[in-house]
């Protein structure tokens, strides 16, 4: 069984992006999916719901995990892939991190993980503390997938959670499976996540097209892959899955420093050079002095 | 070669035995004591070195085991999970005057008692709930504490906001005490902290709060005891001299004290301080802010007691000083005849300490009435105004070691070989073992009052049962066995 872990910036299209793979991953193998955002969003596009009874909200109202049963809250989606949410507390009280290793371990002793091939967690944002670092601790997720585009901010992130990975790989087995560009259709976006992915010691795994096919879908709670198989865009999700399938290259991340990374931007023209910025301030002070 | 010298040396050799690095940073937490120096040379108040095994404490066990638990008519809540409360229950031997239950709950324990759950999703809604809940079960509780443990500083809950809400629904004061153990070095955080929630959430509110007796009167003696826990009944045989002297007691801040007294003590005059570490904060707050002055003060042994009420009275009329002269002479007689008693049983006699707050230096003189001699001492927790202040204590040449190791205490034992080792429970057995023996310092050993004239007469025929006791005959310490 392997266990693999989608991770990126909030906001990139981390979900559906891992749950559009998902679902072409189950023409293939038997999947589990573990969501681990509080927001419990990782599995609405498998059930069709709008978001299913989580583990820790089941727990809270029962009094402690050992009170629910796992066929409580593991629930079978599209195409029998198995789909399962940690939960979590509301914005702004208690510990989401906490809720998380509690929810692992209640999938791990309640025995979640027999009869699969696969694995996947779906986790919420940036690694912000020890709890989320949880599925790439040892013996969780052995390969992670950094969802990320062309944009600053996503690239800050993905080289952020390359060092998370980088810290585990070296006490756990933990390994970076590669960069999943999910595209915003910025200018030059393929040349530039392919220039982070060598510098991160890895490869660019997928460039996944922007299509409306994949909004339309989610309005109906679907992945493209049921809500219209024969898409081009289902192809490039199933792509994308045989990709993973047949992955073995497998890294230890070299994240790089913040400077390098905003030498890659310069480079690729999405920010000016230190030099560059001078000129612009000297010509809006000469325009403001005339 | 002097006795300082000898020591120094001697502090050399138990450095010996750690790393360089270890070695280093205990070097400056050992001394000796040099009669022309102004302190006794140690720093202190620092981290702990990683490895040693310390007898220190925690913020939460400084806010309260110390401070706020020995208020009796107040509930105590020991906010997370349920071992910090349940295994530092009653630990401290506070005694009071109430109906356990009913009307106080010194020797009860409340804790939240945190659950996976609790830490997910906050524990606040938990601490409301068991907060109307006590309030329900004990309706004659006047107020609420709410020592934060560990876990909820981590996961961020707002316990100030309970507190304000439960305050406004109950009409009694909720104290939050953000106390978590991981803050500070040593429980001497904890005190602080406890001392600036009485500063910021009970005495702005005093006067809405205060009861006062009926008929009460302001009167030039009116008093407040601070920092006297009342161990053992401590603070009970302080305040009957001080009674007896022609002063008021109004408030007993916090051994056997009301939370009303907590509140009477800004009508006071003057602030008579015992443990000076634990509670200097409030004392230094209420002089800055009510005009109220305080005093150490030390009622171990006759000598300090006399020189102590002298000083106490020295404030006041010459009624109050000639008062003070006469409970003196009073007690002059039981006094000689105790010390007339022991001191044949005791002279000579060697004792090495290390306990908290104000022990170390403060028991000192009570050895001495009965012959005995100091050769070292230490506080697990002091800060360098302790030590200032023990420089006027100690003789020459005494060992000082500030949050002595156990590694360092057996070793300094081994070759100074006191008579008595006065300390608390952790060196208790290891000592005793050795073939020495011991009395517990912070609990009194199960026994007490060792305060005030009373309580010297109990502090000598323990300490003689202890050293006189033809049990150590028997055994034989393991080194000299060899």
């Amino acid at each position: 069984m392997r266990q693999i872990a989608f991770y990126g910036k909030g906001g990139i299209g981390k979900s559906t992006t891992s749950q559009n793979t998902i679902a072409a991953l189950s023409e293939l193998q038997r999947v589990m999916i573990v969501g681990c955002d509080p927001k419990a969003d990782s599995t609405r596009l498998m059930l069709h719901t709008k978001a299913q009874t989580t583990i820790l909200s089941l727990a809270a109202e029962r009094g402690a995990v050992e009170d629910i049963e796992l066929d409580e809250v593991l629930l079978t989606g599209y195409n029998n892939v198995r789909c399962v949410e940690s939960g979590g507390p509301e914005p702004g009280v208690g510990c989401a991190g906490r809720g998380i290793i509690t929810a692992i371990n209640f999938l791990e002793e309640e025995g979640a993980y027999e009869d699969l091939d696969l694995v996947s967690y779906d986790v919420l944002g940036d690694v912000v503390c020890g709890g989320f670092a949880m599925p790439i601790r040892e013996g969780k997720a052995q390969e992670i997938y950094i969802v990320t585009s062309g944009e600053m901010m996503a690239m800050y992130a993905a080289n952020n959670i390359a060092r998370g990975i980088l810290k585990y790989a070296q006490s756990g087995g933990v390994r970076l499976g590669g960069l999943i560009c999910n595209s915003r259709k910025v200018d030059k976006e393929i040349e530039l996540i392919e220039a982070l992915a060598d510098r991160l010691g890895t490869k660019m795994i997928h460039y996944v097209p922007r299509d409306n096919v994949v909004q339309r879908a989610e309005l109906r709670r679907m992945t493209v892959i049921e809500y219209e198989p024969e898409h081009s865009q289902a192809y490039e999700y199933r792509a994308l899955a045989e990709k993973i399938a047949n992955n073995k290259d497998l890294v230890i991340p070299t994240p790089i420093t913040m400077d390098e990374l905003e030498e890659l931007l310069v480079e690729y023209g999405f920010m000016d050079s230190d030099a560059e910025y001078q000129k612009v301030l000297e010509a809006d002070k000469t325009g403001a002095s005339v | 070669m002097t006795t300082v010298d000898q020591n120094k040396e001697l502090i050399k050799e138990v450095l010996d035995a750690y790393p360089e690095k270890a070695a280093k940073r205990r070097s400056k937490h050992l001394g000796v004591r040099e009669e022309e120096k102004s302190d006794c040379g140690v720093k202190s108040n620092k981290k702990s070195v990683p490895g040693v095994m310390t007898t220190r404490g925690c913020a939460y066990a400084g806010a309260k085991g110390v401070v706020w638990g020995p208020v009796k008519d107040m509930i105590h809540i020991s906010h997370g999970p349920v071992g910090c409360g349940y295994y530092s229950w009653s630990g401290r031997r506070n005694y009071y005057v109430g109906t356990t239950g009913v009307d106080t709950f010194g020797t009860m324990q409340f804790t939240s008692d945190f659950q996976e759950r609790d830490i997910v999703f906050g524990g606040d809604k938990k601490l409301k709930k068991l907060i109307d809940e006590l309030e329900i079960l004990f309706p004659l509780s006047q107020g609420t504490t709410i020592e934060s443990e560990c876990p909820v500083g981590l996961i961020g809950d707002d316990i100030e906001a309970v507190a304000r809400q439960k305050a406004e629904e109950t009409k009694k004061p909720v104290v939050p005490v953000r106390c978590e153990g991981f803050r500070g070095v040593s429980q001497s955080l904890g005190h602080h902290i406890a001392n600036d929630t009485v500063r910021d959430w009970v005495l702005p509110k005093a006067d809405e709060y205060r009861k006062l007796p009926e008929g009460f009167e302001s009167s030039p003696y009116d008093v407040n005891i601070i920092g006297d826990y009342n161990i053992g009944g401590d603070a009970w045989p302080s305040r009957m001299l001080l009674e007896a002297i022609g002063l008021r007691v109004i408030s007993q801040f916090s051994g056997d004290g009301s939370f009303n007294e907590t509140v009477m003590t800004p009508l006071a005059k003057l602030n008579l301080i015992h443990c000076y570490r634990s509670m200097n904060y409030i004392c230094r707050h209420m002089e800055e802010k009510y005009g109220i002055g305080w005093l150490e003060y030390n009622f171990f042994g006759p000598t300090q007691i006399a020189k102590s009420l002298r000083k106490i009275a020295a404030q006041f009329d010459e009624t109050i000083q000639a008062n003070a002269e006469k409970v003196i002479a009073e007690y002059q007689k039981d006094m000689d005849a105790i010390v007339e008693q022991y001191r044949p049983r005791l002279e000579g006699k060697t004792v090495m300490m290390m306990v908290g707050g104000l022990r170390p230096r403060h028991v000192i003189p009570a050895f001495e009435d009965l012959g005995m001699k100091v050769i070292g001492t230490g506080y697990e927790f002091g800060h360098n105004d302790d030590y200032k202040r023990t420089a006027d204590y100690v003789k020459e040449g005494t060992i000082i070691y500030d949050d002595v190791s156990g590694h360092e205490f057996e070793e300094f034992a081994k070759q100074l070989n006191p008579d008595l080792i006065a300390a608390g429970i952790k060196e208790k057995y290891v000592f005793q073992k050795m073939a020495l023996p011991f009395r517990q310092m912070h609990s009194w050993d199960y026994s007490g009052p060792y305060h005030g004239y009373h309580g010297f007469a109990v502090f000598a025929r323990d300490m003689d049962l202890a050293i006189n006791n033809p049990t150590w005959s028997l055994i034989e310490n393991p080194w000299a066995a060899k």
